[in-house]
């Protein structure tokens, strides 16, 4: 299947960063559409017929979150643009916005509109200082060309959209930590409920997060409409995602594609195949949080559903490829390592889980476990998530423990192969 | 690390007023001013390059929160340096993707090449080196970035090469 073109309409456009030559494309068109042309709530509903998706990874209704806005509120209303993007192995926002960042402010503008908030705040992650130049540089221009500011293109609506930087957290890119980081304090998520900030969120008042590809979506459906954007990806998950495939690819890139995608195409044809000829060991779908899979499953459609069936999850669209010299162990304890370094601390399951599963881990992928070590592992992941139900205030006490779930799932003869011969047989 | 000019000569304030002029632009921004809080941290790091305790304690005062509170938040965030840190300040990516290609023997080869462990600085504060987790770079994995900026498709002898100019760099203005 060809590329597809909504999140990156005009990312051939050279220079389009810069407001005049993105306007030339029909840019902000969709935003002056939506405030000339319509109120709140037909924008909103427009996108709820479109069937659109929070991309940042849980794929809840882009349209009904926004329908949860809090009404009569004393407080004004936020609007966040959840670009915190910290995933292991995920690249893509950042890509998406030094490539089209009048494309984000664009969504932004209809959003607030749709959800009647006046001041939007980018969340971005304090690495992204070279991307924070380019979008502060597009909201200047935006500001000087009055697409934001008072009275947006002659309407009574007004908007003030600031970039709020982050300073090394992962677990802020939780909507309830990032919140709380905004307010500038620790990134420890909220108790739930309430489970969404539409009820209480920024300094207790209605707020939309929302992920910084889900915004880029918006303009191209209001201007193009809901039946469209449904004649792409599957019946339940319409439009498209931006991949961003790394690891042993011929050609790692970001690129994006009708939602259900076939993970073979993505990796064959796309991205040139594996490395050197070598065979495919194991691919993870959607940025480490969601799980493995193993060779057998290359034919997976990239959709929610699909790889929900398999046990894994959407995520964040991050493809990272292994070929067959790739130690299994190796990367399970990498992403461990990971659990362990941005747990936030709150949970003593995650905060404590997290350490135990690093330390059995580092000793098996080091020749010095035991067999016991793997009925251990899996009962110290049971109780940090058994899958099912919350034992942590945040998902990531559940995403904690799928790669080395999924790891022993598939590749558990490694694992003991490790202990067996005292070795790693990789290195 | 340098004492800056400003530091210097501001009396009693360890926060500049040019930066204290910074902050407050973002104290008006916002509807709760302790949501200034950390970029202004990022600013006073950008001064000092670090964030003396003194300076929270300012940044504390200016906000009308107790100091506890600036050092609770700045605790918890791994961009923010509660302890000097070098002028440049290496992050290796050790995630994933940039594992898979290599990332170890980037760190590996900083390491050999300065003297120093991952959260270690040189002895003439030039340099800090940290393994990180991912910095959303894994197109060009494996990379690093080097005080903020992105270092990609790195080999163990092109982040030497790297290291090696910028030193020199800092030599020639060390002399000038």
């Amino acid at each position: 299947m060809p590329e597809a073109k909504v999140v990156t309409r005009y990312f051939d456009v050279p220079n389009v960063q810069d407001i005049d030559v993105y306007v030339r494309q029909g840019g902000y068109g969709a935003a002056r559409k939506a405030l000339e042309e319509m109120d709140p709530a037909s924008v909103a509903g427009v996108v709820k017929d479109s069937g659109l998706r929070g991309r940042g990874g849980a794929y809840f209704p882009t349209g009904v979150k926004w329908g949860l806005m809090a009404k009569g509120s004393p407080l004004p209303n936020y609007l966040i643009c959840n670009a915190d993007e910290s995933e292991p192995c995920t690249f893509s926002d950042r890509w998406k916005m030094t490539g089209c960042p009048h494309q984000l402010i664009e969504g932004m503008i209809i959003t607030a509109f749709a959800i009647k908030a006046n001041t939007g705040f980018i969340y971005m992650r304090g690495e992204f200082q070279d991307c924070r130049r380019i979008v502060e540089k597009a909201i200047a221009q935006a500001y000087e060309k009055g697409y934001l500011g008072k009275n947006i293109l002659g309407s009574d609506f007004d908007l003030d959209l600031y970039v709020h930087m982050g300073a090394g957290a992962y677990i802020c890119g939780e909507e309830s930590a990032l919140i709380e980081s905004l307010e500038g304090k620790r990134g420890f998520p909220r108790i739930k409920p309430p489970y969404f900030p539409p009820a209480i969120g920024l300094y207790g008042a209605p707020t939309t997060v929302n992920n910084c590809e889900t915004l880029m979506n918006i303009a191209p459906i209001i201007d193009q409409g809901a039946d469209w954007f449904k004649t792409m990806g599957t019946e339940k998950a319409p439009g498209t995602r931006v991949f961003g495939v790394s690891g042993h690819v011929n050609r790692p890139r970001c690129l994006e594609l009708e939602m259900g995608t076939p993970l073979r195409e993505i990796i064959e044809e796309h991205c040139e195949g594996v490395r050197g000829n070598k065979k495919l060991k194991a691919a993870v779908p959607g940025g480490i949080s969601s799980g493995f899979l193993s060779a057998e499953l290359i034919d997976t459609k990239m959709d929610p559903e699909t790889l929900g069936a398999t046990g894994n999850m959407m995520g964040t669209g991050a493809i990272t490829v292994m070929d067959e010299t790739t130690c299994m162990v190796r990367v399970v304890l990498r992403c461990a390592e990971f659990a362990r370094e941005e747990s936030c601390g709150q949970c003593t399951p995650c905060r404590d889980g997290t350490d135990w599963l690093m330390q059995i881990l580092h000793r098996i992928e080091h020749g010095q476990g035991s067999l016991n070590d793997i009925p251990t592992m899996l009962d110290v992941c049971n109780n940090i998530s058994d899958g099912l139900r919350f034992r942590t205030v945040c998902g990531m006490g559940v995403t904690d423990v799928f790669p080395i779930v999924h790891g022993l799932k598939y590749w558990r003869d490694e694992f003991e192969d490790h202990i067996v011969n005292g070795r790693c047989p990789f290195f | 690390m340098s004492i800056s000019a400003a530091e210097e000569f501001a009396g009693e304030s360890v926060v500049s007023a040019a930066a204290r002029r910074e902050i407050q632009v973002l104290i008006d921004r916002y509807p709760r001013k302790r949501s200034a809080l950390i970029p202004a941290l990022w600013i006073i790091q950008n001064e000092h390059g670090w964030l003396r305790p003194e300076a929270m304690e300012e940044l504390a005062e200016m906000l009308e929160v107790e100091p506890v509170e600036v050092q609770e938040t700045a605790s918890f965030y791994t961009l923010l340096f509660k302890k000097p840190v070098g002028r440049y300040v290496i992050d290796v990516c050790t995630s994933v993707s940039c594992m898979l290609l290599g990332g170890l023997d980037v760190s590996r080869a900083v390491q050999n090449k300065l003297g120093i462990k991952p959260g270690e600085t040189t002895q003439d504060n030039l340099f800090t080196l940290r393994e990180v987790e991912c910095i959303a770079a894994c197109m060009g994995a494996p990379c690093a970035q080097i005080n903020y900026e992105y270092h990609e498709n790195l080999t163990p002898e092109s982040i030497c090469k790297t290291i090696d100019l910028i030193a020199e760099k800092a030599n020639v203005m060390r002399k000038a």
